[in-house]
């Protein structure tokens, strides 16, 4: 691997019950971090190839991490979401590259297929900051019960030279989704967005 | 008397750290999070008497002992280090967030095998948000100065103000770099918790 990783985190979270109303089945959404060295930080590089190659191998590990931390297949799940931060000697263009060249291929085959494409945030960050991960249908992009955020936080990243790299997915919508709109049960699946 | 445990939602952290700065770990240390916000049934009144709802956390307390230790594998005997704490909603009080001494650590001592040690803990009243820095020591002897560590959590959306964050937290080895000798978990006795 190309990539040089300084710390994995995963995380899952269930919501069971919002606003007095029981959540059945409970919603389950995961996120898997990487915080890895950033090769380009602290000098400008008009080719950013090595972040674009980074891009390709984190979207399988942290897509097979959100699915092995669910303990679900990769079929279960129906959304997805991708976000970096990138760390003060580094710029926005290195999550840029990261995130949308090559990461998306290898996420889609780690949740089996996806149309849609992937949502995305990034920023500029020091360690204690926080990211929020938007969260959209694989299938297509106009399902309205399926968009959500989920928050990942690290205390100890990113440091200056570090890119924070997050992956998120969900098993379903939101608790409670109630604002009309494309269902995803009505999903053709064809072109992406619906 | 008994309250029900209205669970709000659950989320499980774990951290897989390979190095800080120095030399890459053979293996690298983890540490796992279990949190559960629940509705503080004291919440908004001054209630005398709270102690009974120990008794009532105790499953939650081994479901999220048990959730940490599936995350790491499912295997108890990996476990090292340990630590628990909480966050009251603010209309709750501090002393709610002790109830979860007895349950919190009863659970973990429960389900691993060599824990003999006090399991240090903390705890505050907070918002939506706010993050708490959960202590770790030695399961089996606090002593151990290579396993004094500690991981942060926190949730963007707990504790509102009637609700309380519980956590618990399980390590897998010692600090990443540990090497500010002490007591060694090599000479560990085991038999006061202590040393």
């Amino acid at each position: 691997m190309k990539v040089s990783i300084r710390k994995l985190v995963t995380m899952t979270d269930e919501v069971r019950l919002e606003m007095g109303q029981v959540i059945s089945p409970p919603s389950r959404r995961s996120a898997a971090v990487a915080v890895i060295r950033n090769p380009y930080a602290g000098r400008f590089s008009p080719n950013l190839d090595e972040l674009v190659e980074i891009g390709e191998e984190l979207g399988a590990l942290l897509g097979q991490r959100c699915v092995a931390a669910l303990r679900v297949q990769p079929s279960d799940v129906q959304s997805y979401g991708k976000a970096a931060m990138v760390g003060e000697a580094g710029e926005l263009e290195h999550a840029a590259a990261i995130l949308h060249p090559k990461l998306g291929a290898p996420l889609r085959k780690a949740v089996e297929r996806g149309a849609a494409l992937v949502p995305s945030s990034k920023k500029m960050g020091g360690p204690g900051q926080s990211l929020d991960v938007p969260l959209g249908s694989k299938d297509a992009a106009f399902v309205r019960s399926h968009f959500d955020g989920i928050t990942v936080q690290l205390n100890d990243a990113p440091h200056a030279d570090e890119i924070l790299v997050a992956v998120a997915v969900a098993l379903g919508g939101r608790p409670n989704a109630r604002v009309g709109g494309l269902s995803y049960e009505d999903v053709e699946g064809k072109d992406g967005l619906r | 008397m008994t309250e029900i445990v209205v669970l709000r939602k659950k989320a499980i952290f774990v951290e897989e750290i390979f190095h800080e700065g120095g030399p890459r770990a053979k293996v690298p240390l983890r540490r796992a999070a279990a949190l559960a916000v629940i509705k503080n049934p004291f919440a908004g009144r001054y209630v005398e008497d709270i102690a009974f709802f120990m008794e009532d956390l105790k499953p939650l307390g081994l479901e999220l002992a048990t959730d940490i230790i599936n995350s790491l594998g499912g295997d108890a005997k990996v476990v090292e280090g340990y630590g628990k704490g909480a966050i009251v909603g603010s209309a709750g009080e501090l002393e709610h967030g002790a109830l979860w001494h007895v349950p919190g650590g009863y659970s973990m001592r429960e389900l691993l095998p060599l824990s003999n040690a006090i399991v240090p803990s903390t705890k505050k009243i907070g918002g939506p948000g706010t993050r708490l820095d959960i202590p770790v020591t030695h399961c089996n002897a606090s002593y151990v100065r290579s396993h004094f560590d500690a991981m942060e959590v926190g949730l963007n959306d707990a504790p509102k103000a009637d609700e309380i964050m519980l956590a618990l937290v399980m390590t897998t080895g010692p600090r990443i770099h540990a090497r500010v000798g002490g007591l060694k978990a090599s000479e560990v006795k085991g038999e006061d918790g202590l040393r």
